[in-house]
Protein backbone atom coordinates (compact mmCIF):
# COMPACT_ATOMS: atom_id res chain seq x y z
CA UNK A 1 0.00 0.00 0.00
CA UNK A 2 1.69 3.36 -1.14
CA UNK A 3 0.84 6.43 0.81
CA UNK A 4 -0.37 8.99 -1.63
CA UNK A 5 0.46 12.93 -0.47
CA UNK A 6 -1.56 14.21 2.30
CA UNK A 7 -1.79 17.54 0.39
CA UNK A 8 -3.12 16.91 -2.90
CA UNK A 9 -5.84 14.22 -2.81
CA UNK A 10 -5.45 11.68 -6.31
CA UNK A 11 -8.28 11.52 -8.49
CA UNK A 12 -9.23 7.88 -8.78
CA UNK A 13 -7.62 6.10 -11.92
CA UNK A 14 -10.15 4.61 -14.01
CA UNK A 15 -8.60 1.76 -16.18
CA UNK A 16 -11.51 1.16 -17.76
CA UNK A 17 -11.54 1.99 -21.17
CA UNK A 18 -12.04 -1.59 -22.85
CA UNK A 19 -15.29 -2.12 -20.90
CA UNK A 20 -16.70 1.26 -21.64
CA UNK A 21 -15.63 0.28 -25.55
CA UNK A 22 -17.39 -2.95 -24.86
CA UNK A 23 -20.22 -1.57 -23.78
CA UNK A 24 -20.50 1.67 -25.99
CA UNK A 25 -20.04 -1.06 -29.26
CA UNK A 26 -23.23 -3.26 -28.00
CA UNK A 27 -25.77 0.07 -27.96
CA UNK A 28 -24.04 0.83 -31.61
CA UNK A 29 -24.86 -3.13 -32.15
CA UNK A 30 -28.55 -2.57 -30.56
CA UNK A 31 -29.08 0.43 -32.73
CA UNK A 32 -28.13 -1.31 -36.13
CA UNK A 33 -29.61 -4.56 -35.74
CA UNK A 34 -33.39 -4.15 -35.42
CA UNK A 35 -33.60 -2.24 -38.87
CA UNK A 36 -31.96 -5.97 -40.62
CA UNK A 37 -34.22 -8.07 -38.91
CA UNK A 38 -37.82 -7.49 -40.80
CA UNK A 39 -35.66 -7.52 -43.86
CA UNK A 40 -38.26 -8.51 -46.66
CA UNK A 41 -38.03 -12.38 -46.03
CA UNK A 42 -40.14 -14.98 -47.09
CA UNK A 43 -42.30 -16.10 -43.82
CA UNK A 44 -43.46 -20.09 -43.69
CA UNK A 45 -47.40 -20.00 -44.10
CA UNK A 46 -49.53 -22.22 -42.52
CA UNK A 47 -53.38 -23.04 -42.82
CA UNK A 48 -55.75 -23.05 -39.49
CA UNK A 49 -57.02 -26.61 -39.54
CA UNK A 50 -58.56 -26.37 -35.91
CA UNK A 51 -62.28 -24.86 -35.11
CA UNK A 52 -59.64 -21.34 -34.49
CA UNK A 53 -56.27 -20.32 -33.83
CA UNK A 54 -55.58 -18.30 -30.60
CA UNK A 55 -54.11 -15.50 -30.41
CA UNK A 56 -52.27 -13.94 -27.61
CA UNK A 57 -50.56 -10.67 -26.81
CA UNK A 58 -47.52 -11.90 -25.47
CA UNK A 59 -45.30 -14.63 -25.84
CA UNK A 60 -46.67 -16.60 -22.78
CA UNK A 61 -49.60 -18.59 -20.86
CA UNK A 62 -50.65 -15.71 -19.00
CA UNK A 63 -51.12 -13.27 -21.93
CA UNK A 64 -54.53 -12.26 -22.67
CA UNK A 65 -56.32 -13.94 -26.07
CA UNK A 66 -57.56 -10.33 -28.11
CA UNK A 67 -58.03 -12.15 -31.31
CA UNK A 68 -59.18 -15.42 -33.03
CA UNK A 69 -58.36 -17.08 -36.23
CA UNK A 70 -60.82 -19.69 -38.25
CA UNK A 71 -60.10 -22.85 -39.51
CA UNK A 72 -59.18 -22.53 -43.29
CA UNK A 73 -57.59 -19.05 -42.73
CA UNK A 74 -53.78 -19.01 -43.63
CA UNK A 75 -51.68 -17.15 -41.23
CA UNK A 76 -47.82 -16.22 -41.41
CA UNK A 77 -45.19 -17.13 -38.94
CA UNK A 78 -43.31 -14.26 -38.28
CA UNK A 79 -41.12 -15.30 -35.94
CA UNK A 80 -40.41 -18.07 -32.79
CA UNK A 81 -39.62 -17.77 -29.44
CA UNK A 82 -39.31 -20.75 -27.04
CA UNK A 83 -42.68 -22.33 -27.43
CA UNK A 84 -44.64 -19.25 -28.99
CA UNK A 85 -44.71 -17.99 -32.49
CA UNK A 86 -45.76 -14.70 -33.19
CA UNK A 87 -48.08 -14.68 -36.21
CA UNK A 88 -49.70 -12.56 -38.55
CA UNK A 89 -53.39 -13.40 -40.43
CA UNK A 90 -54.77 -11.91 -43.94
CA UNK A 91 -56.07 -9.12 -42.09
CA UNK A 92 -52.76 -8.25 -40.89
CA UNK A 93 -53.19 -9.07 -36.77
CA UNK A 94 -50.50 -10.22 -35.46
CA UNK A 95 -50.42 -12.17 -32.57
CA UNK A 96 -48.51 -15.12 -30.39
CA UNK A 97 -49.86 -18.17 -30.52
CA UNK A 98 -48.65 -21.22 -28.87
CA UNK A 99 -46.57 -24.06 -29.81
CA UNK A 100 -49.79 -26.89 -28.98
CA UNK A 101 -51.55 -24.87 -31.17
CA UNK A 102 -49.27 -24.52 -34.30
CA UNK A 103 -48.70 -28.07 -34.18
CA UNK A 104 -52.57 -28.64 -35.63
CA UNK A 105 -52.01 -26.43 -38.44
CA UNK A 106 -51.33 -27.54 -41.80
CA UNK A 107 -48.64 -26.43 -44.41
CA UNK A 108 -49.70 -25.73 -47.74
CA UNK A 109 -49.98 -29.05 -49.11
CA UNK A 110 -51.90 -30.32 -46.60
CA UNK A 111 -49.46 -32.39 -44.47
CA UNK A 112 -49.60 -31.61 -40.91
CA UNK A 113 -46.59 -29.37 -39.46
CA UNK A 114 -44.26 -30.43 -37.04
CA UNK A 115 -42.83 -28.58 -34.83
CA UNK A 116 -40.46 -30.10 -33.36
CA UNK A 117 -39.69 -29.98 -29.69
CA UNK A 118 -36.55 -30.85 -27.69
CA UNK A 119 -37.06 -34.09 -26.00
CA UNK A 120 -34.75 -37.01 -24.41
CA UNK A 121 -33.93 -38.10 -27.62
CA UNK A 122 -32.45 -34.66 -28.35
CA UNK A 123 -31.05 -35.02 -24.90
CA UNK A 124 -28.55 -38.02 -26.20
CA UNK A 125 -28.10 -37.11 -29.67
CA UNK A 126 -27.78 -33.40 -29.67
CA UNK A 127 -23.99 -31.70 -30.85
CA UNK A 128 -23.47 -28.89 -28.77
CA UNK A 129 -24.25 -28.25 -25.26
CA UNK A 130 -23.38 -25.10 -23.01
CA UNK A 131 -23.19 -25.01 -18.97
CA UNK A 132 -22.08 -23.89 -15.91
CA UNK A 133 -21.51 -25.04 -12.97
CA UNK A 134 -20.14 -23.91 -9.36
CA UNK A 135 -18.39 -26.34 -6.36
CA UNK A 136 -15.37 -26.35 -4.58
CA UNK A 137 -11.73 -26.88 -5.93
CA UNK A 138 -9.97 -27.78 -2.93
CA UNK A 139 -11.46 -26.03 -0.39
CA UNK A 140 -11.66 -22.87 -2.94
CA UNK A 141 -14.86 -21.63 -4.63
CA UNK A 142 -14.89 -22.23 -8.53
CA UNK A 143 -17.33 -20.91 -10.93
CA UNK A 144 -17.06 -22.67 -14.58
CA UNK A 145 -18.04 -22.36 -17.99
CA UNK A 146 -18.07 -25.16 -20.45
CA UNK A 147 -18.95 -25.91 -23.90
CA UNK A 148 -18.76 -29.68 -25.36
CA UNK A 149 -19.10 -31.23 -28.93
CA UNK A 150 -20.70 -34.58 -29.45
CA UNK A 151 -18.87 -36.90 -31.57
CA UNK A 152 -21.17 -39.46 -31.29
CA UNK A 153 -23.81 -40.13 -28.08
CA UNK A 154 -21.23 -41.56 -26.43
CA UNK A 155 -18.01 -39.48 -26.87
CA UNK A 156 -18.18 -35.77 -26.62
CA UNK A 157 -14.88 -33.39 -26.20
CA UNK A 158 -15.29 -30.18 -23.91
CA UNK A 159 -13.17 -26.58 -23.40
CA UNK A 160 -13.52 -25.34 -19.93
CA UNK A 161 -12.95 -22.28 -17.93
CA UNK A 162 -12.96 -21.64 -14.29
CA UNK A 163 -12.12 -19.08 -12.06
CA UNK A 164 -10.78 -20.49 -8.72
CA UNK A 165 -11.63 -18.06 -5.78
CA UNK A 166 -10.26 -18.85 -2.12
CA UNK A 167 -9.23 -17.76 1.19
CA UNK A 168 -5.33 -17.47 0.02
CA UNK A 169 -5.09 -17.22 -3.24
CA UNK A 170 -6.95 -17.35 -6.67
CA UNK A 171 -6.69 -18.10 -9.64
CA UNK A 172 -8.12 -19.65 -13.29
CA UNK A 173 -7.48 -23.03 -15.19
CA UNK A 174 -8.50 -23.84 -18.91
CA UNK A 175 -8.88 -27.35 -19.70
CA UNK A 176 -10.00 -29.65 -22.65
CA UNK A 177 -11.56 -32.98 -21.81
CA UNK A 178 -13.01 -36.02 -23.49
CA UNK A 179 -16.58 -37.40 -21.97
CA UNK A 180 -17.52 -41.08 -22.53
CA UNK A 181 -21.42 -41.46 -21.46
CA UNK A 182 -22.09 -44.93 -20.49
CA UNK A 183 -25.34 -45.12 -20.93
CA UNK A 184 -26.38 -41.66 -23.09
CA UNK A 185 -30.27 -42.49 -23.82
CA UNK A 186 -31.49 -42.40 -20.29
CA UNK A 187 -32.91 -39.78 -18.28
CA UNK A 188 -29.95 -39.84 -15.79
CA UNK A 189 -26.62 -40.86 -17.77
CA UNK A 190 -23.32 -41.29 -16.23
CA UNK A 191 -20.56 -39.90 -17.50
CA UNK A 192 -16.28 -40.18 -16.95
CA UNK A 193 -13.72 -37.83 -17.82
CA UNK A 194 -10.20 -37.16 -19.04
CA UNK A 195 -8.38 -34.04 -19.88
CA UNK A 196 -5.59 -31.63 -18.93
CA UNK A 197 -5.20 -27.80 -19.35
CA UNK A 198 -3.53 -25.42 -17.79
CA UNK A 199 -3.85 -23.59 -14.38
CA UNK A 200 -2.84 -20.08 -12.88
CA UNK A 201 -2.64 -19.52 -9.11
CA UNK A 202 -2.48 -16.56 -7.96
CA UNK A 203 -1.79 -16.09 -3.74
CA UNK A 204 -3.19 -12.83 -2.50
CA UNK A 205 -1.22 -10.62 -1.66
CA UNK A 206 -2.32 -9.67 1.73
CA UNK A 207 -1.49 -12.76 3.21
CA UNK A 208 1.46 -14.22 1.40
CA UNK A 209 3.93 -12.42 -0.76
CA UNK A 210 4.07 -15.36 -3.92
CA UNK A 211 4.24 -15.18 -7.11
CA UNK A 212 1.83 -16.29 -9.80
CA UNK A 213 2.40 -19.47 -11.21
CA UNK A 214 1.02 -21.22 -14.24
CA UNK A 215 1.19 -24.90 -14.08
CA UNK A 216 -0.05 -27.80 -16.09
CA UNK A 217 -2.67 -30.23 -14.89
CA UNK A 218 -4.38 -33.13 -15.41
CA UNK A 219 -7.54 -34.51 -14.37
CA UNK A 220 -10.13 -37.45 -14.25
CA UNK A 221 -13.80 -37.38 -12.77
CA UNK A 222 -16.49 -38.81 -12.92
CA UNK A 223 -19.87 -37.23 -12.85
CA UNK A 224 -23.88 -37.63 -14.37
CA UNK A 225 -26.18 -35.70 -16.21
CA UNK A 226 -30.08 -35.56 -15.89
CA UNK A 227 -32.60 -34.24 -18.40
CA UNK A 228 -34.68 -32.29 -16.85
CA UNK A 229 -37.29 -30.55 -19.90
CA UNK A 230 -36.71 -29.21 -22.77
CA UNK A 231 -33.31 -28.20 -23.96
CA UNK A 232 -32.26 -27.90 -19.70
CA UNK A 233 -29.50 -30.36 -18.10
CA UNK A 234 -28.58 -30.87 -14.41
CA UNK A 235 -24.87 -31.76 -14.33
CA UNK A 236 -23.15 -32.80 -11.46
CA UNK A 237 -19.63 -33.97 -11.22
CA UNK A 238 -16.43 -34.98 -9.46
CA UNK A 239 -12.83 -34.71 -10.53
CA UNK A 240 -9.41 -35.27 -9.28
CA UNK A 241 -6.60 -32.73 -10.68
CA UNK A 242 -2.57 -33.82 -10.39
CA UNK A 243 -1.48 -30.04 -10.64
CA UNK A 244 2.56 -30.68 -12.02
CA UNK A 245 4.20 -28.13 -10.24
CA UNK A 246 8.17 -27.00 -10.72
CA UNK A 247 8.60 -28.00 -7.50
CA UNK A 248 9.48 -31.64 -6.65
CA UNK A 249 5.94 -32.96 -5.57
CA UNK A 250 2.90 -32.63 -7.35
CA UNK A 251 0.11 -31.14 -6.12
CA UNK A 252 -3.57 -33.18 -5.82
CA UNK A 253 -6.78 -31.05 -6.15
CA UNK A 254 -10.45 -32.74 -5.20
CA UNK A 255 -12.98 -31.12 -7.36
CA UNK A 256 -16.78 -31.18 -7.07
CA UNK A 257 -19.20 -29.23 -8.44
CA UNK A 258 -23.03 -28.87 -9.76
CA UNK A 259 -24.85 -26.70 -12.22
CA UNK A 260 -26.97 -27.00 -15.43
CA UNK A 261 -26.46 -26.92 -18.92
CA UNK A 262 -28.48 -26.17 -22.40
CA UNK A 263 -27.97 -28.50 -25.11
CA UNK A 264 -28.69 -27.38 -28.82
CA UNK B 1 -16.18 -70.89 -40.26
CA UNK B 2 -15.39 -71.66 -43.61
CA UNK B 3 -18.57 -73.15 -44.08
CA UNK B 4 -20.58 -70.35 -42.99
CA UNK B 5 -18.85 -68.09 -45.80
CA UNK B 6 -19.37 -71.12 -48.11
CA UNK B 7 -23.28 -70.63 -47.44
CA UNK B 8 -22.92 -66.79 -47.49
CA UNK B 9 -21.41 -66.85 -50.99
CA UNK B 10 -24.50 -69.88 -52.44
CA UNK B 11 -26.77 -67.52 -51.00
CA UNK B 12 -25.14 -64.12 -52.81
CA UNK B 13 -24.04 -66.46 -56.20
CA UNK B 14 -28.19 -67.51 -55.43
CA UNK B 15 -29.95 -63.88 -55.44
CA UNK B 16 -27.17 -62.88 -58.15
CA UNK B 17 -28.84 -65.21 -60.40
CA UNK B 18 -32.28 -64.38 -59.64
CA UNK B 19 -31.36 -60.82 -60.06
CA UNK B 20 -34.38 -60.47 -62.23
CA UNK B 21 -36.81 -60.87 -59.30
CA UNK B 22 -37.76 -57.53 -57.96
CA UNK B 23 -36.64 -58.28 -54.20
CA UNK B 24 -33.38 -58.53 -55.31
CA UNK B 25 -33.49 -55.33 -57.70
CA UNK B 26 -34.72 -53.52 -54.47
CA UNK B 27 -31.90 -54.99 -51.89
CA UNK B 28 -29.34 -54.19 -54.21
CA UNK B 29 -30.85 -49.98 -54.52
CA UNK B 30 -31.70 -50.74 -58.39
CA UNK B 31 -34.99 -50.23 -59.81
CA UNK B 32 -37.68 -49.22 -57.49
CA UNK B 33 -38.25 -46.12 -59.51
CA UNK B 34 -41.57 -47.02 -61.20
CA UNK B 35 -44.46 -46.23 -58.62
CA UNK B 36 -47.03 -48.78 -57.26
CA UNK B 37 -50.00 -49.71 -59.57
CA UNK B 38 -52.84 -47.09 -58.42
CA UNK B 39 -55.39 -49.31 -56.13
CA UNK B 40 -58.79 -49.23 -57.31
CA UNK B 41 -60.60 -46.56 -55.57
CA UNK B 42 -63.05 -47.93 -53.23
CA UNK B 43 -66.79 -47.38 -54.35
CA UNK B 44 -68.94 -44.73 -52.05
CA UNK B 45 -66.26 -42.30 -51.24
CA UNK B 46 -67.24 -38.56 -51.34
CA UNK B 47 -64.05 -36.58 -51.25
CA UNK B 48 -61.97 -37.29 -54.59
CA UNK B 49 -58.81 -37.47 -52.75
CA UNK B 50 -56.66 -35.51 -55.47
CA UNK B 51 -54.82 -32.96 -53.80
CA UNK B 52 -51.72 -31.57 -55.35
CA UNK B 53 -48.83 -32.01 -54.30
CA UNK B 54 -45.94 -29.46 -54.46
CA UNK B 55 -42.96 -29.44 -53.39
CA UNK B 56 -41.99 -26.68 -51.63
CA UNK B 57 -38.76 -25.98 -49.27
CA UNK B 58 -40.55 -24.55 -46.20
CA UNK B 59 -38.34 -21.28 -45.15
CA UNK B 60 -37.19 -21.33 -42.07
CA UNK B 61 -38.56 -19.83 -39.14
CA UNK B 62 -36.87 -16.72 -36.98
CA UNK B 63 -35.61 -17.96 -33.91
CA UNK B 64 -35.77 -15.52 -31.07
CA UNK B 65 -34.59 -17.07 -27.90
CA UNK B 66 -31.05 -15.05 -27.15
CA UNK B 67 -31.43 -11.55 -25.08
CA UNK B 68 -28.37 -8.74 -25.17
CA UNK B 69 -28.71 -5.50 -23.64
CA UNK B 70 -27.01 -2.81 -21.98
CA UNK B 71 -28.17 -1.29 -18.55
CA UNK B 72 -27.03 1.61 -16.11
CA UNK B 73 -28.00 2.65 -12.75
CA UNK B 74 -27.23 3.14 -9.15
CA UNK B 75 -24.96 0.18 -6.87
CA UNK B 76 -24.15 0.87 -3.68
CA UNK B 77 -20.98 -0.75 -2.04
CA UNK B 78 -21.16 -1.37 1.56
CA UNK B 79 -18.75 0.83 3.75
CA UNK B 80 -18.26 2.58 0.46
CA UNK B 81 -20.89 4.78 -0.83
CA UNK B 82 -23.06 4.42 -4.18
CA UNK B 83 -22.22 5.37 -7.20
CA UNK B 84 -23.28 4.86 -10.87
CA UNK B 85 -23.25 0.88 -12.22
CA UNK B 86 -23.41 0.05 -15.30
CA UNK B 87 -23.00 -3.15 -17.74
CA UNK B 88 -24.36 -5.90 -19.85
CA UNK B 89 -26.11 -8.39 -20.50
CA UNK B 90 -26.73 -11.91 -22.13
CA UNK B 91 -29.51 -14.21 -22.19
CA UNK B 92 -30.82 -17.19 -23.28
CA UNK B 93 -34.45 -18.31 -23.08
CA UNK B 94 -34.97 -22.17 -22.84
CA UNK B 95 -38.56 -21.95 -22.03
CA UNK B 96 -41.28 -19.37 -21.57
CA UNK B 97 -40.28 -19.74 -17.86
CA UNK B 98 -36.54 -20.38 -17.53
CA UNK B 99 -33.33 -18.30 -18.99
CA UNK B 100 -29.68 -18.54 -18.14
CA UNK B 101 -28.28 -14.80 -17.79
CA UNK B 102 -24.71 -13.75 -17.64
CA UNK B 103 -23.97 -10.49 -16.91
CA UNK B 104 -20.95 -8.29 -16.23
CA UNK B 105 -21.04 -4.69 -14.97
CA UNK B 106 -18.99 -2.15 -12.65
CA UNK B 107 -18.95 1.23 -10.47
CA UNK B 108 -16.72 3.06 -8.66
CA UNK B 109 -16.21 2.63 -4.92
CA UNK B 110 -16.10 5.69 -2.63
CA UNK B 111 -14.59 6.56 0.53
CA UNK B 112 -14.77 4.99 3.69
CA UNK B 113 -15.50 7.06 6.77
CA UNK B 114 -12.35 5.91 7.81
CA UNK B 115 -10.62 7.30 5.03
CA UNK B 116 -12.61 10.42 4.72
CA UNK B 117 -11.44 10.92 8.46
CA UNK B 118 -7.66 9.76 8.11
CA UNK B 119 -7.66 12.98 5.51
CA UNK B 120 -6.11 11.05 2.83
CA UNK B 121 -5.10 7.51 3.32
CA UNK B 122 -6.56 5.30 1.21
CA UNK B 123 -7.23 1.63 2.31
CA UNK B 124 -6.39 0.63 -1.44
CA UNK B 125 -5.68 2.53 -4.91
CA UNK B 126 -7.84 0.85 -7.52
CA UNK B 127 -11.34 2.29 -6.84
CA UNK B 128 -12.95 0.24 -9.50
CA UNK B 129 -15.38 -2.40 -8.89
CA UNK B 130 -16.09 -5.29 -11.57
CA UNK B 131 -18.41 -8.12 -11.00
CA UNK B 132 -19.44 -11.01 -13.53
CA UNK B 133 -22.08 -13.60 -12.71
CA UNK B 134 -23.93 -16.39 -14.11
CA UNK B 135 -27.77 -16.41 -13.02
CA UNK B 136 -30.86 -19.09 -13.89
CA UNK B 137 -33.76 -16.90 -13.83
CA UNK B 138 -37.51 -17.95 -13.62
CA UNK B 139 -40.50 -15.55 -15.70
CA UNK B 140 -43.06 -15.40 -13.15
CA UNK B 141 -46.31 -13.11 -12.69
CA UNK B 142 -46.61 -12.24 -16.49
CA UNK B 143 -49.21 -9.09 -16.52
CA UNK B 144 -49.47 -5.96 -18.21
CA UNK B 145 -49.37 -2.63 -17.85
CA UNK B 146 -51.21 0.15 -18.29
CA UNK B 147 -49.97 3.58 -19.25
CA UNK B 148 -53.12 6.22 -20.07
CA UNK B 149 -56.20 4.61 -21.30
CA UNK B 150 -55.20 3.19 -24.58
CA UNK B 151 -51.87 1.85 -24.10
CA UNK B 152 -50.80 -1.47 -22.69
CA UNK B 153 -47.26 -2.92 -22.52
CA UNK B 154 -46.62 -6.93 -21.38
CA UNK B 155 -44.79 -7.17 -18.57
CA UNK B 156 -42.98 -10.32 -16.82
CA UNK B 157 -41.58 -10.21 -13.39
CA UNK B 158 -38.96 -12.48 -13.34
CA UNK B 159 -36.64 -14.04 -10.23
CA UNK B 160 -32.97 -14.31 -10.62
CA UNK B 161 -30.06 -16.15 -8.72
CA UNK B 162 -26.71 -16.87 -9.90
CA UNK B 163 -23.02 -17.02 -9.00
CA UNK B 164 -19.59 -15.55 -10.32
CA UNK B 165 -16.77 -12.78 -9.33
CA UNK B 166 -16.41 -9.67 -7.98
CA UNK B 167 -12.86 -7.81 -8.40
CA UNK B 168 -12.80 -5.52 -5.46
CA UNK B 169 -10.09 -3.81 -3.91
CA UNK B 170 -7.12 -5.71 -5.15
CA UNK B 171 -9.17 -8.61 -5.24
CA UNK B 172 -11.18 -11.05 -6.78
CA UNK B 173 -14.26 -12.39 -4.51
CA UNK B 174 -16.87 -15.46 -4.89
CA UNK B 175 -20.25 -13.81 -5.49
CA UNK B 176 -23.76 -14.88 -4.64
CA UNK B 177 -26.24 -12.73 -6.21
CA UNK B 178 -30.10 -13.00 -6.42
CA UNK B 179 -32.62 -10.52 -7.12
CA UNK B 180 -35.62 -9.88 -9.16
CA UNK B 181 -36.94 -8.08 -12.04
CA UNK B 182 -39.47 -6.54 -14.50
CA UNK B 183 -39.61 -6.58 -18.01
CA UNK B 184 -41.68 -4.00 -19.80
CA UNK B 185 -42.08 -5.71 -23.39
CA UNK B 186 -42.01 -2.90 -26.08
CA UNK B 187 -42.63 -4.30 -29.20
CA UNK B 188 -41.62 -7.96 -30.31
CA UNK B 189 -38.19 -7.60 -30.28
CA UNK B 190 -37.47 -4.72 -27.53
CA UNK B 191 -37.99 -4.76 -24.12
CA UNK B 192 -37.45 -2.08 -21.22
CA UNK B 193 -35.80 -3.94 -18.16
CA UNK B 194 -36.05 -2.90 -14.77
CA UNK B 195 -33.46 -5.05 -12.14
CA UNK B 196 -33.28 -4.84 -8.74
CA UNK B 197 -29.86 -6.94 -7.55
CA UNK B 198 -28.09 -8.23 -4.33
CA UNK B 199 -24.23 -9.38 -4.45
CA UNK B 200 -22.58 -10.90 -1.68
CA UNK B 201 -19.39 -11.70 -0.84
CA UNK B 202 -16.71 -11.76 1.98
CA UNK B 203 -14.42 -8.99 2.70
CA UNK B 204 -12.11 -8.31 5.23
CA UNK B 205 -10.76 -4.74 4.10
CA UNK B 206 -11.67 -3.47 7.41
CA UNK B 207 -10.35 -5.80 9.93
CA UNK B 208 -12.94 -8.60 10.79
CA UNK B 209 -14.03 -10.46 7.33
CA UNK B 210 -17.77 -9.95 6.81
CA UNK B 211 -20.51 -10.45 4.27
CA UNK B 212 -21.69 -7.38 2.62
CA UNK B 213 -24.57 -6.84 0.64
CA UNK B 214 -24.34 -5.09 -2.47
CA UNK B 215 -27.53 -3.36 -3.26
CA UNK B 216 -27.98 -2.44 -7.20
CA UNK B 217 -30.63 -1.03 -9.11
CA UNK B 218 -30.69 -0.60 -12.75
CA UNK B 219 -32.21 0.59 -15.74
CA UNK B 220 -31.79 -1.15 -19.47
CA UNK B 221 -33.06 -2.14 -22.65
CA UNK B 222 -32.82 -6.06 -24.39
CA UNK B 223 -33.47 -6.77 -27.80
CA UNK B 224 -34.39 -10.25 -29.03
CA UNK B 225 -32.73 -11.91 -31.51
Amino acid sequence: MSEPSITTIRSTPRPTSFFRVACLALFTLLAIFPGQARAARELRAVAVADPYLEMHTGPGRGYPIFHVVDRGETVEIIKQRTSWFLVRDADGDEGWVDQAQMELTLNPDGSEVGFKRADLADFTNSKWEIGTLAGDFGGANIVSLYGSYSLNPHVSLEVWGSQILGNFSNGWTASANVVHETWPDRRVSPFFTLGAGIIRTEPKSTIIQGEDRDDQVGHAGAGFRVYMTRRFLFRAEYRTHVVFTSRNDNEEVEEWKVGFAFFF
Amino acid sequence: MESRFRVLFLILAAQLALSGCAATKNLFGFGGDEAPPPTAEPSGQVIDPEVERRDVKEPRIDKENFEIGAFAGIMSIEDFGTDLAYGARFAYHLTEGFFVEGTAGQTEAGLTSFEELSGGARLFEDRTLTYYNLNLGYNILPGEGFIGESRAYNTQFYLIAGLGSTEFADDDRFTVNFGAGLRLLLNDAWTLRFDFRDHLYDIDILGEEKTVHNLEGTLGFTFFF
